[in-house]
């Protein structure tokens, strides 16, 4: 059969109908290629989808975040999905993207994890070599063509330093002091740039939280594909620390004296 | 030569619970060179004496390169050790193009002995007929393993293999415990005055039959050494500073040690494929 | 024809590269600033990387595959390191880049390369590279974002094109180091004005021949030593800030 809902009908595809201006019945076309063809679907799209994921360096390690929200296109389908994944006790993982494919990615991860908790030897995978795994097995799939559709930023901390970096289905990897997935890369890494470069080393884990939460927070008013459950993580000297999801402060009674938003007074 | 009908299968145990082939492989061993591995807190050295299967032919190689951080010293046959080596260097290489870090020396030598392992298992195979002595630096510092064909491996403070090589353990046991505060040179001076130790009684170390491995940082003569100090590999001229170093034997309270290294065995004639 | 949305495995990642070969060193430079259509993904992903003591290459195009070629790269020579227990020559280390780029032929590394470091005879060289193995040895390169902004430039000031010496006299076949290092830097610095893709920070990687002296590099600020080979050939690098914007 096929595996992708988007052929079936709704939801209509954002990625490259943001308007719904496409006749619906135009569908991507995933036609056999060869006599095999029908045995084998690889990803062509991102079906069930998270959106960005932030993160920023602080005195102490890295800081990051991302919310809850699962989407079925423009559907808020799942609304307690956990997108940070700590990996060992120096790591986390934030995935953007398909959200069965971070799935699978968690997976591999805990299964090299546990095959290195065996060897019970004291070398144990930081941040820096888990995020070099996670660029080849990236690279590799995008190379086979059958990419796994996620924007992964890999946070963490070990032997005094703090790592952070990006790596994406095309295997394209990048590292600084603050990184943003998704739309968080036109929305929110401005703001964390200004909040953070430079100031790398002084930051505390409050004021941290603060730059992410209020980045988060113009996520949830300008990303419609975003939510105001979130989490933070932490990674510091003393591991990792995920928090409990957490609601977004926001108000929207200024939106009452937008024209076209209320009831028109005139 | 033979021993007895449990011989020609290593698959096969024999009624005392042995596994002759394996302890023939084991055998090969001791028929090659000898070679000597010692460590202190910064360093961890090889020393390996080479033969040359006559006056025109060249000196067998004893010693190969992993990784910078690894190196090995062979005593058996050199074509097994180059199977091996590969192999070991395949690890190496790959630990940093998935990891991007180096491979643990522990885990590399583990992986060694596995694949010796099967050989002492499955029907058809035969036990590799090379030891080796690995020396390897990670977080934890400078280490020392032996590998050897029944599939064992062990760490050692310090460690000889090959021919005689149960003099030069001798010298090892008597002088390991100051070892670990050695600087270098005093390191290689106890590495060659071991090695030496294997020799025959009217041979001598000199710079074409002596190789010596060193990982940790330079020596003070040393140049061309990276700060941490890969591991390298000194052959010819490079090892003279080191041999000049060497006290005579009869000032080196040696009467002990030259009576172990006395009773030579005689079937240490020079044979093609051992190095 | 239904709407088709294939899987696109490439990207481009911005950024110039560019080196010039003297008689005696060789140059090869890079920014640092890697982008994705109009974001600044990070302002520091060197391009240029150290091969050996006098081969340094870098890479321009798709980042993932330029990385991924790189490391590819240096496990050969690593291997190649095994076998010989010395470094590989740079004509050879050129060769070795053709054949990996055209065993490639039909997906090629979207990667743009140049090769500069010192040949066995002593001489600066610089190899350039199309993504499927064409190669040549040359002079000067620039290649990436801005390549045809640079290009011309350099053929202007190195090659002296369009120019015609005073009477009597020739252009020089060679500069010294010192005047490639100011037009590098030049050439970088009029880039980050006119492309949007290049700035944020300057990489140039210096290798001097064997008893060749420091060629004028001590007057420039903030050299760093990377390495020497046992034969004396000298690796440096020299880096400045780009404009950020």
């Amino acid at each position: 059969m096929d595996h992708f809902p988007t052929n079936w009908g709704r939801p209509r595809n954002d990625a490259w109908d943001p308007y719904a201006t496409y006749p619906i019945h135009q569908r991507p076309n995933n036609a056999p290629k060869d006599a095999f063809a029908d045995g084998v679907q690889r990803t062509q799209q991102p079906i069930v989808t998270g959106t960005s994921v932030l993160a920023i360096k602080f005195k102490d390690g890295v800081m990051m975040a991302a919310d809850n929200l699962a989407s079925y296109g423009s559907l808020a389908r799942f609304r307690d999905i956990q997108r940070l994944h700590p990996v060992g006790n120096h790591t986390v993982l934030g995935a953007g993207g398909d959200m069965s494919d971070f799935q699978y990615l968690q997976m591999i991860l805990d299964e090299l994890m546990v095959d290195e908790f065996a060897a019970a030897d004291g070398h144990a995978l930081g941040p820096a070599e888990i995020h070099n795994y996670l660029s080849e097995v990236m690279y590799a799939r995008r190379s086979k063509m059958n990419p796994l559709w996620n924007s992964l930023l890999v946070g963490g901390f070990k032997d005094g330093k703090s790592f952070l970096s990006y790596v994406d289905l095309l295997g394209t990897t990048y590292s600084a002091s603050t990184l943003a997935t998704g739309y968080g890369a036109y929305i929110a890494q401005p703001l964390l740039r200004r909040a953070v470069e430079g100031r790398e080393h002084e930051l505390t884990a409050d004021q941290a939280r603060k730059i992410l939460e209020d980045s988060m927070r113009v996520l949830f008013y300008r990303d419609a594909r975003s939510l105001d459950q979130y989490q933070l993580a932490t990674i510091t000297k003393d591991g990792v620390e995920i928090t409990e999801s957490r609601k977004l402060e926001t108000t929207w009674d200024f939106a009452e004296g937008i024209r076209g938003y209320g009831a028109q007074t005139q | 030569m033979f021993r007895n009908t449990y011989d020609s299968d290593n698959t096969v145990f024999s009624p005392q619970g042995r596994l002759h082939q394996v302890e023939y492989a084991l055998e090969a061993v001791k028929q090659g060179s000898a070679a000597v591995g010692l460590r202190s807190k910064t360093h961890a050295i090889l020393l390996a004496l080479k033969r040359s299967t006559g006056e025109l032919a060249s000196y067998q190689q004893k010693m190969f390169r992993i990784d910078d951080h690894v190196g090995i010293a062979i005593a058996g046959l050199t074509s097994d050790a180059r199977v091996l080596s590969n192999f070991m260097r395949q690890q190496a290489m790959s630990s940093r193009m998935i990891f991007n870090r180096p491979v643990p020396v522990n885990r590399l030598v583990g992986a060694i002995a596995d694949k010796a392992q099967v050989n002492t298992q499955e029907y058809g195979r035969r036990p590799y007929g090379v030891g080796f002595l690995v020396i390897g630096q990670d977080q934890s510092g400078p280490h020392l393993y032996e590998f050897s064909p029944a599939g064992n491996s062990y760490e050692y403070y310090a460690m000889s293999i090959g021919a005689r090589s149960q003099s030069a353990k001798t010298y090892l046991e008597k002088h390991y415990k100051t070892f670990d505060d050695c600087s270098l040179e005093d390191l290689v001076r106890h590495g060659l005055h071991a090695l030496r130790e294997t020799l025959q009684q009217d041979k001598e170390l000199n710079i074409n039959n002596t190789s010596i491995g060193i990982l940790g940082p330079a020596a003070t003569h040393e140049t061309g050494v990276s700060g941490v100090g890969a591991f390298r590999i000194l052959d010819g001229e490079k090892v003279k500073v080191f041999l000049d170093s060497m006290v005579p034997k009869e000032t080196a309270d040696a009467p002990a040690a030259a009576a172990a290294a006395a009773p030579a065995p005689a079937a240490d004639e020079d044979v093609q494929m051992e190095g | 024809m239904a709407q088709q949305r294939q899987f696109n495995p490439y990207s481009n990642n911005g950024g110039t590269i560019l080196a010039i070969a003297g008689s005696t060193f060789s140059v090869i430079a890079g920014d640092t600033r890697q982008t994705e259509g109009y974001n600044i993904q990070t302002r520091y992903a060197p391009k240029v990387f150290r091969l050996t003591d006098k081969a340094v290459l870098a890479t321009n195009g798709f980042a993932a595959d330029g990385n991924q070629f790189v490391k590819k790269v240096r496990q050969r020579l690593e291997w190649y390191r095994h076998a010989h227990s010395k470094e590989m020559p740079i004509r050879a280390i050129a060769r070795l880049i053709q054949t990996m780029l055209y065993g490639r032929r039909f997906f090629p590394y979207y990667v743009y390369n140049i090769l500069g470091g010192i040949e066995e005879d002593g001489s600066g060289a610089v190899y350039s590279f199309d993504p499927v193995g064409s190669y040549e040895r040359e002079t000067c390169r620039a290649a990436g974002a801005a390549q045809s902004l640079v290009q011309p430039f350099l053929d202007n000031q190195i090659y002296f094109k369009n120019q015609t010496p005073p009477p009597g006299q020739s252009f020089p076949a060679h500069l010294p180091l010192p005047t490639v290092l100011e037009l590098v830097i030049d050439s970088f610095t009029s880039a980050t004005e006119r492309h949007i893709e290049v700035g944020d920070g300057l990489e140039m990687y210096i290798v001097l021949a064997r008893d060749s002296g420091l060629q004028g590099l001590d007057g420039f600020q903030g050299v760093t030593e990377m390495g020497a080979t046992p034969e004396g050939e000298k690796l440096f690098v020299l880096r400045r800030n780009l404009k950020r914007d």
